[in-house]
């Protein structure tokens, strides 16, 4: 076990560093990296190098070159820079490339070189220039703070949601600080600054002057400034080369350092973890790296070539030409385990595990030692703790062999841990490939979560990886697969050499139908990169017609988008499209689209009905519906029109439009119509009284109950009304009237159409039993037995009945018999049928 | 009498859970959100109260938003600022919104949206209460409804489980299942593994029969809601039935002990049964005599009340059979019946057809007429065109010439048309066959195809033996077959094909008759599997009428099931009867 710990550094009494290779870089840099700005992302992100020639005096006559690479030095996008000169790089947290330039612009590109968006920081920057930059990460993202030419810093909080804020003047600032950095405190993002001796906190609002409690006397000038990567410590630099080190609120003292180097150090990181038990700073010189803590000894290194710092959650990355290492403070369960002659129960058990693989009944011993100490739990705890902090896969797994060992002399350990680490150990394993090149530690993947790492895989197109991942870790469809799947095909759909069709099959190829993807996503993307033909033809694979509507619309494809939103039985989205397609086609072009769509077409009809009379005829015209046209008409001639002389003329259109539509009938109802309108006009004015807008029947009537019987009788020859109706019209009048002699003139008149048995019945609805008795005696034979029930003469009834020999009509008489009267007649019928069935 | 139900029919699901859903949501919208603390009803009037808020529930029609217009913009103009809320019910429409926005007050409303759309009139009865459905899909061709269909439908599954066996026949009822279906796939999971309550569910479009909406019911239910008009599963019985100078709204449903027992009758039963009930009351009453107190006491405290109810209810429907027998009479029922059937079976077409004519001569009733006009069309196959013409002049002599419009709505809908000439129909055919063929085209309405399609009435009646040959007198009293809602002449077509084809679980061998329908591309089968369901629910069945149904057509499925052991559930979108349907497709002067 000595040589494991052989890179172990003791600071103080109580911690251990360690130093160890993530990669060997093989990037084949041209540069020296001293001439270049660098950024590196936190968590084992990309690292963008441009060569800054506008820093040397003569002016470049090449243009530089952006070059991204992974953390592993594999590339990653390289492009030409065309754009002003760069004052500083950084990386948001969602990983897209800050470029800030001198005119303040921030240029945004992605991970793959590809240039997302632009801001500026502000006109002010335009003339004096910015003269250092910072991004910083906080709780809402990424932040930009500048320092400016007037020495003025300009900072946002959050580039997301761009706010840019002028921080107040430092009070007889003349030239630029001698180091200073962005501050996050209380969620509000503060500047920090040394200008000589003295240092100043600048908020939104004040300026104010601060002084580090304890600081070592004789300070004339702050070199450095390091804040840790939570914000919660800060670290100065002084030109004496001593360090302080502190809380970030400026309250307390952690503990200082006098390192009598007095050259600026080039870096200056915290190098800490959550819950750590020392927290140590390190300084980075041209050749020489040094870990400072709370310990009068520092741990020393030597640079082999120019370096750069990269702090982490739990640690410090340092890439250089050839190699990438990270540093930082062995976890507690890994010194434990480790340490030289330690007694830990995980030791112990490590060890039983190593004997029990040699077959030695040392095994034994050592199990018995843990379990007689009762610390068999913590011991296969502890493996497992240690196991994840490894970044060997060897030491991985003998750790969780003998976590898994241990496990065996346990009843009911809970598997959870286990399974977990084993299964976190192995993304990590995968992701920290030299190929994919994310040397995410434990502690920064649990911080990270899954979630992002596969968005992060997602942004690198590593789509397979994430895609086994997920499959791996059993993640649910729609946040998993799916979702990469997605963001695969919304990835593809921008691969210009590929044809439309082979796209969209490959698209479907993959995805097919699986839950949780939206196809219509997918085309909307296509669509943003212009490529309108595989969006439609992508949107053809999105089940829910409804989903297809609002991006045809956008491409301008309406037509097809109505075809869609009447599929999708959504009368809204219809109509939708159709007031999209009103406002985009000209009238008859609008009404020809919806002259091949029925569907839309009674929508927009039956919105036109209540809403837009005028467009409705229109359309009716433009269909050449000349029966529909006569109908709506027809509706205008009682509904719009009040003068008799504009009904007339709604009438006479609609006549016209009827004969067009070869509706003879219903041009000829309507003709007739305005002439009973207008005769119905001279009545009222000659006769006085209510004429317009009855029937014709009306008319009549009214007429002979006014008495105008030879008014009504000409209207009646006029209109060709039918003799049986004028018949039964006069008959109805005429008793209503109770002008009974009238009526029997009538009835005399000629012979009755209708017969006399409705005369029979109108008197006696009248209850005039004497007048119906004059009709009953003229009814025809088929009727009388009925006519005579009707008057009461059941007597009479019964013999013509049994004259008649009429089955039917004697049950109908025998009915009627009721009253005691009848009873003679009923035995008569009995009578009579008996001798009917003799016969 | 009454029927009673099989002792191993099926127990029906509990239904009162929907209403206390739409109920709670009610509540939630008017209180919590809205904060309503009093009812008016909309009915274009101006608005009295001068609250400082006023909160709308409407359907989403074009008219109650200009109605609201109105309100607002007199507001505007009398310089009065409240708030207005609109609630929609079921479901707002765009179009509602752009009349708002068109009357320039789409910024002083806010809407919300109440979705309810299924209320139990019921033990076995839903209704949608859409009455515009009918028109407005059948003749308008519009299809806004159909997605509250689905939804609806959708509501049912998630409540009452998945329905395994899915039947349906009709342009809309494709078109609902579909849209169904489709929420159901979005929406998956949700009723996985449910088991369903509901073994069938049967859609049926109403145009598939129009022939039973429009004969003259005479079952009770049937006739009082053609005599008086069930509203909302209520009846407003006027002085002449309740037999004192107030008018009383009656409950009709299956907590009405008495009315429940004749609801399925035919009419002629109902008096005979109704006296001999008077009669056994007035026995249970006159046991009082010769109690003695302790008795008597528990005769007050327990029997008294019931019997008391039970009186009143038996007056009342005393009072209205009277009511209905009256009016009858005066307008000549059997005559009229007589035609009916006449025109049923086919026979004495040209006495039918004077018969009708002097109904119009003599202004009976112009719905009734036009009733009776529709009749004659569809069991003929169109009327032959010199008849055509002279019952429409007929019609608009008596009745005025704005009826054009309401023939050109009949023909529309196939409700009243002429005979044509053979060739230019099969050119029609094959037109809209066509059309229907087009994958697109598939879900449109198209609301002309309705004027080449033929009834062909008596074909499928010959087909589905729809009239009952009958010696000798149909006993009433003692139905043999669903026939009896009719007087034992007809059995409702609807009805036999739901028969039919629950008897075959599938469309198989009923080819020509869908072909006759005209519904070839419109029937459809779902089975899926059944080893959840049980045999219980399996004789469960859901019949979905898609443009109403009427209370005969519920009676004669009733019967049925009480015959076949089985319980049929309806929903449909509003109940209806000939007078509803008649006067959807009238044109009236505003």
């Amino acid at each position: 076990m000595d040589c494991y710990t052989a890179n172990w550094n003791p600071l103080g009494d109580s911690a251990f560093y360690r130093k160890y290779e993530l990669y060997s870089m093989d990037w084949d840099l041209k540069e020296e990296l001293r001439d270049c700005l660098v950024a590196a992302a936190p968590y084992g992100g990309p690292i963008a190098l441009l060569r800054n020639p506008w820093r040397k005096e003569k002016a470049a006559s090449v243009r530089p070159v952006l070059d991204i690479y992974s953390a592993s030095g594999m590339p990653l996008a390289s492009l030409l820079w065309k754009s002003g000169p760069v004052v500083s790089l950084g990386w948001s947290a969602e990983e897209e490339l800050l470029c800030v330039q001198e005119d303040g612009a921030v240029l945004v590109y992605g991970l793959h070189g590809d240039f997302r968006r632009h801001f500026s920081m502000g006109n002010e920057v335009l003339q004096n220039r910015v003269l250092d930059a910072r991004i910083f990460h906080t709780e809402f993202g990424s932040g930009v703070a500048i320092l400016t030419g007037a020495h003025r810093f300009t900072l946002s909080a959050n580039v997301g949601d761009l706010k840019l804020r002028r921080m107040p003047e430092v009070p007889g600032l003349q030239s630029a600080p001698s180091c200073w950095t962005a501050l996050c405190q209380d969620r509000v993002a503060h500047i920090l600054l040394a200008v000589g001796p003295d240092l100043y906190l600048l908020d939104h609002a004040a300026c104010s002057a601060v002084t580090p409690p304890g600081l070592a006397p004789g300070v004339s000038s702050f070199l450095q400034m390091a804040v840790s990567f939570t914000y919660r410590h800060l670290a100065l630099f002084t030109d004496t080369g001593y360090i302080w080190m502190g809380t970030a609120s400026l309250k307390e003292k952690l503990c200082e350092f006098n390192c009598n180097i007095r050259a600026p150090p080039k870096q200056m990181v915290w190098c800490s973890r959550p819950r750590s038990k020392e927290r140590a700073v390190v300084v980075a010189w041209e050749r020489r790296l040094m870990v400072v803590g709370d310990a009068s000894e520092s741990i020393q290194f030597v640079l082999d070539e120019d370096s750069y710092l990269v702090p982490e959650l739990d640690g410090v990355r340092i890439f250089s030409r050839s190699t990438h290492e990270f540093l930082h403070e062995v976890p507690v369960a890994s010194e434990e385990i480790f340490k030289i002659a330690s007694m830990a129960p995980g030791a112990l058990l490590l060890e039983a595990q190593k004997e029990y693989e040699k077959e030695s009944q040392k095994a034994d011993e050592y199990l018995r030692e843990i379990q007689e100490l009762g610390q068999l739990t913590q011991a296969v705890q502890q493996c497992i703790e240690a196991a994840g902090h490894e970044h060997q896969p060897d030491m991985q797994k003998s750790l969780l062999r003998a976590a898994s060992f241990g496990k065996c002399f346990l009843d009911r350990f809970p598997p959870d841990s286990f399974v977990h680490m084993c299964q976190d150990l192995r993304v990590l394993n995968a992701v920290r490939d030299y190929h994919i090149g994310i040397p995410l530690t434990y502690s920064q993947y649990k911080q990270l979560t899954i979630q992002v790492l596969l968005d992060r895989l997602v942004l690198r197109r590593l789509y397979p990886l994430a895609i086994q991942i997920c499959e791996y870790l059993r993640l649910p469809e729609v946040q998993g697969v799916s979702r990469i799947l997605a963001h695969w095909a919304c990835y593809k759909v921008q691969q210009k050499d590929v044809s439309d069709e082979d796209v969209a099959r490959a698209i479907n190829q993959k995805l097919g139908d699986t839950p949780g993807v939206s196809y219509s996503d997918i085309a909307a993307r296509a669509y943003g990169c212009g490529r309108t033909e595989l969006a439609i033809k992508l949107l053809e694979y999105e089940p829910r017609s409804g989903e297809q509507v609002p991006l045809l619309l956008k491409m301008k494809r309406s037509k097809l988008a109505l075809s869609k939103a009447i599929e999708s039985g959504d009368t809204d989205l219809v109509f939708t499209v159709l007031l999209h397609l009103k406002n985009e086609l000209n009238r008859g072009d609008f009404f020809m689209t919806l002259r091949n769509q029925p569907m839309a077409l009674s929508l927009y009809r039956q919105f036109c009905k209540h809403q837009e009379l005028e467009t409705l005829k229109d359309l009716y015209n433009q269909d050449d519906n000349h029966q529909e046209l006569g109908s709506f008409h027809i509706r205008a001639s009682y509904a719009a029109e009040e003068r008799i002389e504009g009904r007339v003329a709604a009438l006479q259109t609609a006549a016209d439009a009827f004969y067009k539509a070869k509706n003879e009938f219903a041009a000829k109802a309507t003709e007739d119509q305005m002439r009973l309108l207008r005769l119905q006009r001279r009545l009222e004015d000659e006769l006085g009284g209510q004429f317009l807008d009855l029937s014709l029947h009306d008319t009549v009537t009214t007429l002979i109950l006014g008495g105008h019987n030879k008014r009504a009788e000409q209207l009646a020859r006029d209109f060709r009304i039918p003799d049986k109706r004028l018949w039964w019209l006069k008959l109805t009048a005429l008793a209503d009237l109770e002008d009974w002699e009238e009526l029997e003139k009538f009835s005399k008149s000629k012979k009755s159409p209708i017969g006399y048995l409705p005369f029979v019945e109108i008197c006696m609805k009248q209850h005039n039993k004497y007048e119906a008795k004059k009709y009953a005696s003229r009814v025809g034979p088929e009727q009388k037995v009925k006519a005579l029930l009707l008057v009461g003469d059941v007597a009479q009834a019964a013999d013509v009945a049994i004259e008649h020999r009429n089955e039917a009509e004697l049950s109908l008489v025998l009915s009627h018999c009721t009253g005691a009267t009848d009873g003679a007649t009923a035995d008569k019928i009995q009578r009579a049928r008996a001798q009917a069935q003799k016969k | 009498m009454a029927f009673p139900h099989r002792p191993d029919a099926p127990e029906l699901p509990d239904f009162s859970m929907l209403k206390r859903l739409a109920r709670d949501q009610l509540i939630y919208l008017l209180e919590q959100q809205h904060e309503v603390d009093k009812l008016y009803k909309v009915d274009n009037k101006p608005a009295l109260s001068s609250s400082e808020q006023l909160c709308f529930l409407v359907r989403p029609r074009i008219k109650n938003m200009r109605y609201i217009a109105s309100l607002v913009n007199a507001d505007k103009l009398a310089g009065r600022t409240r708030k207005y809320k609109v609630i929609f019910s079921p479901q707002k429409f765009y179009a509602c919104e752009m009349v708002l926005e068109e009357e320039g007050i789409y910024g002083d409303v806010s809407c919300d949206e109440w979705a309810f759309s299924l209320l139990p009139l019921d033990v076995d009865l839903l209704s949608m209460e859409l009455p515009e459905f009918f028109r407005d899909y059948f003749l308008e061709g519009d299809q806004r409804w159909i997605n509250t269909v689905a939804q609806a439908l959708h509501l049912l599954s998630t409540l009452y489980g998945p329905f395994p066996n899915c039947y349906g026949i009709g342009r809309c009822a494709k078109m609902a299942y579909e849209l169904w279906r489709n929420l159901e796939e979005e929406e998956d999971g949700e009723t996985k593994g449910r088991r369903p309550e509901i073994g069938h569910i049967f859609l049926l479009d109403r145009d598939v029969d129009f022939v039973t909406a429009l004969c003259s019911q005479v079952v009770y239910e049937g006739l009082v809601d053609d005599t008086f008009r069930i509203k909302c599963g209520s009846v407003d019985f006027g002085p002449e039935v309740t037999s004192s100078d107030k008018s009383l709204k009656v409950l009709l449903n299956a907590e009405d002990k008495v009315f429940n027992e004749i609801r399925n009758e035919h009419f002629s039963n109902v008096f005979g049964f109704l006296s001999q009930k008077a009669r056994n009351l007035q026995a249970q009453y006159d046991r009082r005599r010769g109690m003695d107190i302790k008795q008597m006491k528990n005769f007050v405290s327990q029997e008294l009340k019931g019997l008391k109810q039970e009186h009143r209810l038996l007056s009342l429907h005393i009072g209205a059979c009277e009511s209905i027998m009256k009016k009858k009479t005066k307008q000549d029922f059997q005559e009229l019946i007589k035609t009916e059937h006449a025109l049923l079976e086919g026979f004495n077409i040209r006495e039918s057809t004077s018969y009708i004519e002097e109904h119009i001569d003599r202004q009976v009733s112009p719905i009734e007429s036009l009733r009776l006009m529709c009749l004659l069309s569809i069991t003929e196959n169109g009327l032959i065109p010199k008849d055509y013409r002279s019952l429409k002049t007929q019609y608009l002599q008596s009745y005025g010439p704005e009826h054009l419009l309401t023939f050109s709505n009949l023909r529309r809908a196939g409700l009243l048309t002429e005979q044509a000439p053979g060739d230019t129909l099969t050119a029609m055919e094959s037109k809209v066959s066509k059309l229907v063929t087009d994958k697109a085209a598939g879900k449109i309405t198209d609301a002309f195809s309705s004027l080449a399609k033929r009834s062909n009435f008596r074909a499928i009646s010959k087909k589905l033996n729809l009239i009952p040959r009958v010696d000798g007198e149909y006993d009433l009293k003692v139905p043999r077959d669903m026939a009896y809602v009719f007087s034992g002449a007809y059995v409702p077509l609807s009805c036999r094909i739901i028969e039919q084809v629950l008897e075959r679980r599938s469309w198989q061998g009923l080819d020509e008759v869908v072909r006759l329908l005209n519904c070839s591309d419109f029937a459809f089968t779902d089975m899926t599997k059944e080893d959840k369901a049980s045999s219980e629910s399996l004789r469960l069945i859901l019949v979905v009428f898609l443009g109403g149904c009427t209370f005969s057509e519920i009676s004669a499925l009733r019967f049925l099931g009480r015959e076949k052991g089985y319980r049929f559930i309806f929903l449909t979108t509003a109940v209806t009867n000939s007078a509803r349907l008649m006067e959807a497709m009238s044109e009236v002067k505003a």
